[in-house]
């Protein structure tokens, strides 16, 4: 182990503001040479805001980075890099078009003659690749036509390349099989050996555990603890990462749940390598929620069920009859009268430029058309109707819709399916970066909706939201259903303890 | 062993526009009642030439995801610029040469500005652009007219050792001294990195900006060059409006002919040259097939759209819709 232990760089009281959102409140990280530093916190704790501050990619709103002393301020990614901090980042950072050698030789390749010396760049990313222990990656082949977890390898050789004093893996195992995880784990090590100081974000306690010298806990944009790794336990780290107080108001829910037949079912659903023999029942009346951390799965899930994925394997039965559901127009047809309300309301919910009625109505043109014309009346009371229902704030029908704030352009994407009257309700992520009191006003109508008859999947990021509204909660891990809870046995614990996957120890508390 | 299977990935797009030509070429010369000849060889390699240099001009800008639809316009400015400057004693005539290349990077360097500082989307800004282009050329040349050295001209459509077309040489010539060692550079990365996935680009700090510069410079370069050759095929300058769209709705064909995609980033100048070579000789085929000229553009039509098609293959397997509107 190096023999320096006082920081080199330290974060110090570092604020970030998006818009009225707080990212990251007064945030502190010293970084210390020859250390593992583990960042753990929830989906929104602050974590990535921090890393993209370091990383030069945001500019921080408070707060100052010092290096050796020295004060730093970062313009661009290429200014830290040249600082010495080098990150390897959950949205990959490789060019697809170009080769891998080319890739991991891209901050500064090797030249003669003004041009790029392929046979040393070669050279220089076998020896990176080799140091990765990635060497099974052939240098000459197209990013593109890699594999993720190979990618995610080249995307950790590219790092370790630019021989970086700080090296920032955020949730840079996420894609990797067990065998490359090994294999990074004994790289890591080494460089920590080394002298190399190394932040590593991960939701994977047990890697924690395993690599961590020390650990910071985040939680709404602070940094709340720093102690050497091994003296918490699970359930104190994660009461730290929770340890806020519920308090948004959510509707009563029945006290037993309605006996209606199920509604959608699937059995044994898969697709790719990201949905693993997914089986579950919603019934009429219900609201089952879709839990666990981000990209598990749940996102691929919604898509399937909506027809969007082509060559999914298993069976999917609507109001008891095998269905195949292969286009979101046979999935909105009569008969399933499904609907999707997306992860991301600007490109896949609304269309931007268009008028509020129009995007309101879009859905729906097929009931209010004659014979191909669309009906310009019944269009507007539907959407009159439509408004009325999700209080939709809207200075006019004809402004366009971009002119909406978050909430209220979330309330017309939701109210452009509730036009259809929709039996089958998958919703992904859906108060995501929407204000307080609109949620609550999802809330409540989701709930209504369910006792009106509809089914309802639901899928968010939120723990908060999923116990608040959920008659049961199936959590994801790695594209299959990890546990499902129902009623009194939805908790904060139990949800992040089985997200985590880390069995039960977290539920002693 | 499997390196050459690499090789064949990365240059796939290319090799496929060169197949195109060569059976295209061969089905023509194999019909050409005179066969095999040096002068056949130089006629069609005088008519693919022009559209060469405008395709590498197009393909550059392709490349950085961009589009260039000033590119026939930068052609035909620069031809009514030569037609008054490159005249004269080797001197001056030498100097009208370098005249009308600065002419060419001092286009490329506009559209680069307006797209890169300016953040213009490429397609509105080289419509405004190829209009002023346009605009400076009649200025120059109102009506049909002017002059170019002759023996420059000549040496330069003609043969070398009675055999080698010399139009064709300078093309090799450029594609060896000014592509190959653009696309090798850091700068030829860097803009194929930023046509590849530019947020990719920045984040691995790579100098997006500067190669996309590059790009544009080359691009108005290699116009250029195509300008000066015109001259030299028909000895005077024209500001002809049809044909300067025409070089750049042919460019665009043959940009997507020689394998480079639209989308940016993957594909080479090369390819482009192959895909204008090929657009060409469609003509040729007709021509020796006794099919009237009338039945060109319907017959370049279907060909392109043969060839396009070839290319959306891959879509047929993609398992995520959502794919097919990135």
């Amino acid at each position: 182990m190096g023999a320096a232990t006082e920081p080199f760089f330290r974060v110090d009281g570092v604020s970030k503001r998006y818009g009225g959102v707080l990212a990251l409140e007064d945030a502190s990280l010293p970084v210390t040479a020859g250390r593992i530093h583990a960042i753990l916190g929830e989906n929104g704790a602050g974590k990535s805001t921090l890393i993209k501050i370091m990383a030069g990619v945001v500019a921080p709103d408070e707060g100052r980075m010092t290096l050796d002393g020295r004060d730093l301020a970062f313009a661009s990614p290429a200014e830290a890099q040249a600082a010495g901090i080098a990150c390897i980042f959950q949205e990959l950072s490789l060019i697809p078009d170009l080769s891998v050698a080319d890739n991991v030789a891209i901050a500064d390749p090797p030249r003669r003659w003004g041009m790029i010396d392929r046979r040393a760049q070669r050279l220089f990313a076998e020896e990176a690749l080799a140091r990765a222990g990635a060497a099974d990656i052939h240098p000459r082949a197209l990013v593109r036509d890699l594999a993720l977890s190979r990618r995610q390898m080249v995307e950790i050789a590219k790092a370790l390349a630019r021989n970086p004093r700080i090296l920032i893996l955020d949730e840079a195992t996420s894609a990797l099989t067990a065998a490359d995880v090994e294999k990074v784990f004994a790289v890591l090590k080494r460089l920590r050996d080394e002298g190399m100081a190394l932040l590593y974000i991960s939701h994977r306690m047990n890697e924690i555990a395993e690599l961590a010298d020390e650990c910071s806990v985040f939680r709404n944009g602070r940094n709340v603890a720093t102690y050497a790794a091994g003296t918490r336990s699970d359930a104190e780290v994660v009461e730290m990462m929770i340890g806020r107080e519920i308090s948004t108001v959510f509707p009563p829910k029945p006290s037993t749940p309605p006996d209606h037949p199920p509604a959608l079912e699937c059995r044994g659903l898969g697709w790719s390598d990201r949905l693993r023999d997914v089986s579950l029942t919603v019934r009429s009346g219900e609201v089952v929620g879709l839990g666990g951390l981000d990209g598990q799965g749940q996102r691929e899930l919604l898509l399937a069920l909506f027809g969007v994925l082509r060559g999914c394997r298993g069976d999917v039965r609507v109001r008891g009859a095998r269905t195949v559901i292969d286009s979101p127009v046979r999935a909105k047809a009569a008969g399933t009268d499904m609907a999707l309300i997306p992860e991301d309301r600007k490109t896949e919910g609304l269309m931007l430029p268009m008028s509020v009625g129009d995007n309101l109505s879009f859905a729906a043109l097929d009931r209010l058309a004659h014979h191909g014309v669309v009906d310009r009346r019944a269009e507007r009371a539907a959407n009159d109707r439509a408004a009325a229902l999700l209080a939709i704030r809207t200075a006019g029908f004809d402004i366009p819709v971009d002119a909406l704030s978050g909430g209220n352009q979330q309330k017309v994407v939701i109210g452009k399916w509730l036009m259809r009257e929709p039996g089958i309700i998958l919703l992904n992520d859906p108060t995501r970066g929407i204000d307080v009191g609109t949620k609550q006003e999802l809330y409540q109508l989701l709930r209504r909706l369910a006792d009106g008859g509809a089914a309802i999947l639901f899928y968010s990021t939120d723990y908060a939201e999923l116990i608040g509204c959920c008659d049961r909660v199936l959590v994801m891990y790695d594209g299959g259903i990890r546990a499902e809870f129902a009623g009194e046995e939805i908790t904060e614990h139990a949800l992040v303890a089985s997200a985590l996957n880390i069995g039960n120890e977290a539920e002693v508390a | 062993m499997r390196e050459w299977r690499f090789w064949l990935a990365e240059q796939r797009g290319t090799l496929m526009a060169v197949g195109i030509f060569a059976t295209m070429f061969l089905i023509y010369i194999s019909n050409h009642p005179a066969g095999l000849t040096a002068n056949v060889v130089q006629t069609a390699a005088n008519k693919g030439v022009l559209l060469a240099f405008v395709a590498m001009a197009q393909a550059l800008i392709v490349i950085t995801a961009g589009i260039d639809l000033s590119v026939g316009m930068t052609l035909v400015l620069t031809n009514c610029l030569a037609s008054w400057i490159v005249v004269g004693a080797p001197l001056p005539t030498a100097l009208g040469v370098a005249g009308v290349l600065l002419t060419g990077l001092a286009c490329g360097a506009l559209n680069g500005l307006l797209v890169i500082v300016g953040r213009l989307q490429p397609i509105v800004a080289t419509i405004a652009t190829g209009a002023i282009f346009f605009g400076i050329a009649l200025l120059l040349r109102p009506f049909p007219g002017g002059s170019v050295n002759e023996d420059l001209a000549d040496a330069l459509t003609g043969k070398i050792f009675g055999v080698v077309p010399a139009s064709l040489v300078a093309l090799g010539a450029v594609i060896l001294f000014v592509w190959i060692p653009f696309r090798r550079s850091a700068l030829g990365r860097a803009a194929y990195a930023a046509g590849s996935s530019e947020a990719a680009a920045y984040m691995s700090g790579v100098p997006i900006r500067r190669g996309k510069f590059a790009a544009y410079l080359f691009s108005g370069l290699f116009a250029a060059m195509g300008g000066l050759f015109l001259t030299f095929f028909t000895y005077t300058g024209e500001a002809a409006y049809a044909s300067g769209n025409a070089y750049t709705l042919f460019a665009i064909a043959s940009v997507v002919l020689g394998g480079v995609s639209l989308y940016g980033g993957r594909g080479s100048a090369i390819g482009a040259v192959f895909g204008a070579l090929a657009f060409r000789t469609i003509g040729d085929l007709l021509f020796v097939f006794d099919f009237e000229p009338l039945w060109q553009p319907l017959f370049q039509g279907v060909v392109l759209l043969l060839a396009v098609s070839l290319g959306a293959l891959a879509l047929v397997q993609v398992k995520n819709r959502l794919e097919w509107f990135r």
